[in-house]
């Protein structure tokens, strides 16, 4: 079997005596979606804000590619070529749609005009290029994760780590969310990882799913294994509306 | 910028080239104090209107760059083109300090302009006791003759200066829009928004909010260094106190934070307005001290309350300057 | 240099420091319930002065009885400032707030020199020149009996604080605005409420502190930062931490007279803001935010 591309090794975060994350592991194939469900408090943004590089784990390793990136700040992070999106969206509100992906672009774009250009193909592929000249501020919020999307995707990441990008759409949007995110994997290789509560986008899209309780890892798996699994059902499908 | 803001930009600049020719002595003096507040404004506005950090002790850089270009000139003989560079050199040096000391420890907000408060007033009491640069007492630049046009060393008549003055400004304006522009001015304006999803897309905050505090500091300096030849005394009490801080940063703050014209345009309203009332108050007859400042203030609070993004975003609206989609980086 | 005069230099250091130490608590109570950083709490205080001896010059009023009605006017200023001006900005960006007392302290300095002019003023009652003698010891009287009224303040506040309902509604807000507003506070009386109570306690200090100095507009600044200087190295939110923090300003300044150049006393101050800004924000007694 091939290295995964993202490897969490024994991973535990503890927050003033709280243990957040224990000892969790997992593994993200190249190309895959995985998805980190679990009931709220479970540590998934945790496991995702260290990850990205917000917290630094308290113990265990990350290793992205084969290489650690455990410790790197977050902007050492995307370098590595992972981009990421916020639970509540922070759209930068002063500026336009288009000059929020433009600073997105500027990664590996240098130039502007080159970011420009790598930005409004982002925002058409989000369908988002219409409203480019609209301040961030005056949109939507299915709008606004889509722009939150556009941004992390400007900095042509290969791994995206999308925090709950469904909350507070209505079932169509999801779909269309779903239709994006499904896209993208076709078109440009991505893996993603996300945490989602929304049962129906997690099922229609994920490769493997792992669930979380209580900071610990408690299943892995297929989405037609972990949904029989008895644990999970317990904790947490068991209540939520599938 | 659209066509009616660039014809409009050009006549201005027109006019301005051309102003000596008809204004007086008086005139000039004024327009050089709008150019001076004009251009340490923008030099604020950079760290603040597009960076997002909050400086209330520029008046630091202002009495460095001062300080470094006078001490050189009075004991050593050495022009102010020359004297730039020192004080450019001391004002980055300082800023970097204060800025790493911050952003290392983490201090931001109201915290943060407290510590540029502290080193500005650490700073005013430790001159007033540096009699190498003549202490509290004041320092003097010899003033020769003010027919002769000494452009080396800045010795001169008041359209000279104009001119420099003129060129400070035009320079400081030309040079903010293409940082704007540029990939630095959107890594900027995405940290002043947020800076936890500027880290998300790859900025090294860190080291583009010291860059941003290097400018702003580098660019004070430069107008103290013009403070010091056009004014030829410097006080500690003056040059370094808290209301110069103050002073500097009404006209961005009215005119528009994070705007190009906004410096510009606080600078020209507030010292109209500054001249106004000592023109009325002599016409009066009074002499009341205070009276310039009470406005100030005044001014200040309306715009704050009133037109919190100041007054360039309004006007510029309604004069109909503003391209499709805000592109000066402001919202 | 005898150790008597060390001791006295000490003495008085503690005793300002205290009256410092009640502007302070002022400014503590502002900053640390509505979280708004009032610039213009020098200014506040300068205006106390002068009312102080605007009310000594008309009928001989002893700043001590002074300090009475001058708090309860200033109380009331507090709150309508905050009602009227400060509230709608609650939600704004910081810097907004920031500028917007800025302003208002640019109008209180440049008014009062409109109204009074540059040059000094003062009160003179028969105490300022007397002390208490303990031994060798001296007390001035005035800085005495300033002290004494900065603790009794302060002691009022305490208790108020911690006993009265309106006092620990109070510390709701400060702990959990929104959790306040859920269980039904009113929370922006209760802001102007504490507006009032931090200016009140301003006037009072204002009202001790013109027995030791003269009254001159452009002290406003000066005592703004001060009272900043001793909120931050002795922590925000905490009353005894804002007294300790006077205390220690007033005795470094007093020692820092003795021993170095008078003039430069301040430098010690802001030094020391800068060290406690960046080794230990929280201050001496402040709890981490």
């Amino acid at each position: 079997m091939a290295e995964a591309q993202l490897a969490v090794r024994s991973v535990s975060k503890s927050f003033r005596g709280l243990r957040a994350v224990s000892d969790v592991s997992f593994e993200v194939q190249a190309g895959h979606i995985a998805a980190l469900i679990g009931p709220n408090g479970a540590g998934k943004t945790t496991c995702f804000n260290v990850i990205a590089g917000v917290f630094a784990s308290d113990s265990g390793e990350i290793r992205f590619e084969g290489r650690r990136i455990d410790g790197m700040r977050p902007d050492q992070i995307c370098l590595a070529g992972i981009g990421r999106t916020f639970q509540l969206v922070k759209p930068f509100a002063g500026l336009s749609v288009l000059d929020n992906v433009i600073v997105g672009a500027l990664r590996h774009n240098k130039r502007v005009s080159d970011a420009r250009r790598k930005a409004l193909t982002v925002l058409e592929r989000l369908g988002l290029e219409e409203k480019r000249d609209q301040p961030a501020a005056a949109l939507t919020l299915p709008d606004r994760k889509r722009l939150e999307v556009a941004r992390a995707l400007a900095t042509e990441p290969r791994l995206l780590l999308l925090d709950e990008a469904m909350a507070g759409l209505r079932p169509t949007e999801t779909d269309q969310m779903v239709a994006v995110f499904r896209r993208l994997i076709e078109e440009q290789g991505i893996t993603i990882l996300l945490i989602e509560h929304v049962m129906r986008a997690v099922m229609a899209l994920s490769d493997e799913i792992h669930v979380l309780h209580h900071g610990e890892l408690i299943a892995s798996g297929s989405p037609d294994e972990v949904v029989r699994n008895p644990a999970v059902l317990d904790c947490y499908l068991g209540e939520e509306a599938v | 910028m659209n066509r009616r803001a660039a014809i409009l930009l050009g006549a201005l600049v027109a006019a301005l080239l051309a102003l000596p020719a008809i204004a007086n002595d008086y005139l000039l003096s004024v327009v050089i104090l709008i150019l001076f507040f004009a251009f340490s404004g923008q030099a604020w506005n950079v760290m603040m209107g597009f960076a997002g950090q909050l400086s209330l002790g520029h008046s630091l850089y202002v009495g460095a760059g001062a300080y470094a270009a006078a001490a050189i000139y009075v004991h050593y003989g050495i022009g102010p083109w020359a004297g730039i560079w020192l004080a450019i050199l001391v004002c980055v040096l300082l800023g970097s300090v204060i800025g790493f000391l911050a952003f290392r420890f983490g201090i931001s907000g109201v915290y943060f302009a407290l510590l540029t408060i502290a080193f500005a007033e650490f700073t005013r009491i430790g001159f007033d006791h540096l009699d190498w640069v003549g202490g509290s007492g004041g320092f003097f630049l010899p003033v020769v003759r003010r027919d002769v046009n000494d452009l080396l060393n800045l010795r001169g008549s008041p359209v000279m200066f104009y001119y420099v003055a003129l060129a400070l400004a035009g320079g400081a304006f030309a040079f903010c829009a293409w940082l704007l522009r540029s990939r630095v001015g959107y890594y900027w304006q995405a940290i002043r928004e947020d800076q936890d999803a500027a880290q998300s897309l790859g900025i090294n905050t860190f080291r583009y909010k010291m860059f941003a505090i290097a400018i702003s500091s580098a660019m004070t300096g430069v107008s103290g260094v013009f403070f010091a030849f056009y004014y030829n005394n410097l006080f500690p009490e003056q040059i370094f106190h808290i209301s110069r801080s103050i002073e500097l940063i009404l006209g961005p703050i009215i005119g528009g934070l994070g705007t190009l014209f906004g410096p510009v345009l606080g600078a020209v309203v507030l010292t109209v307005l500054a001249e106004s009332i000592t023109e009325i108050m002599s016409a009066l007859g009074l002499e009341i001290p205070g009276v310039k400042q009470v406005f100030y203030g005044l001014c200040l609070l309306v715009v704050i309350m009133f037109l919190p993004n100041g007054i360039w975003p309004t006007l510029a609206r309604r004069l109909g300057l503003e391209r499709e989609g805000r592109r000066d980086g402001h919202g | 240099m005898p150790p008597e005069l060390i001791a006295n230099v000490i003495i008085a250091g503690v005793l300002t420091g205290l009256v410092y130490g009640l502007m302070a608590v002022g400014l503590s109570v502002i900053f640390g319930v509505v979280r708004v950083v009032n610039f213009a709490h020098g200014e506040m205080m300068t205006v106390a002065m002068y009312a102080t001896v605007m009310l000594f010059a008309a009928w001989k009023l002893d700043p001590m009885l002074a300090a009475v009605p001058v708090a309860i006017a200033f109380f009331g200023f507090g709150y309508v400032l905050q009602a009227g001006l400060v509230n709608p900005f609650i939600t704004r960006p910081e810097h907004s707030q920031f500028m917007l007392l800025v302003a208002v302290a640019m109008i209180m300095v440049n008014a009062l020199l409109m109204v009074f002019g540059p040059d000094a003023l003062n009160v003179q009652v028969d105490y300022q020149l007397e002390s208490f003698a303990i031994g060798p010891i001296l007390f001035d009287k005035a800085r005495a009996y300033g002290a004494s009224a900065a603790l009794a303040t302060s002691a009022l506040l305490f208790a108020f604080f911690k006993f009265s309902r309106t006092g620990k509604a109070i510390r709701a807000c400060a702990d959990n605005n929104l959790g306040a507003k859920v269980v039904g506070l009113d929370v922006k009386h209760l802001y102007a409420l504490t507006f009032g109570i931090g200016a009140a306690c301003v006037a009072v200090a204002g009202c001790m502190i013109v027995l030791l100095v003269d009254v001159t507009p452009v002290l406003g600044p000066g005592y703004t930062l001060l009272a900043f200087v001793i909120v931050i190295v002795g922590g925000l939110g905490s009353m005894p931490g804002a007294l300790l923090g006077g205390v220690l300003i007033g005795l470094s300044e007093a020692l820092a007279g003795l021993f170095f150049n008078p003039s430069a006393k301040s430098m010690f101050s802001f030094a020391l803001l800068i060290l406690v800004l960046l080794f230990r924000p929280q201050g001496l007694l402040g709890r981490r935010s």
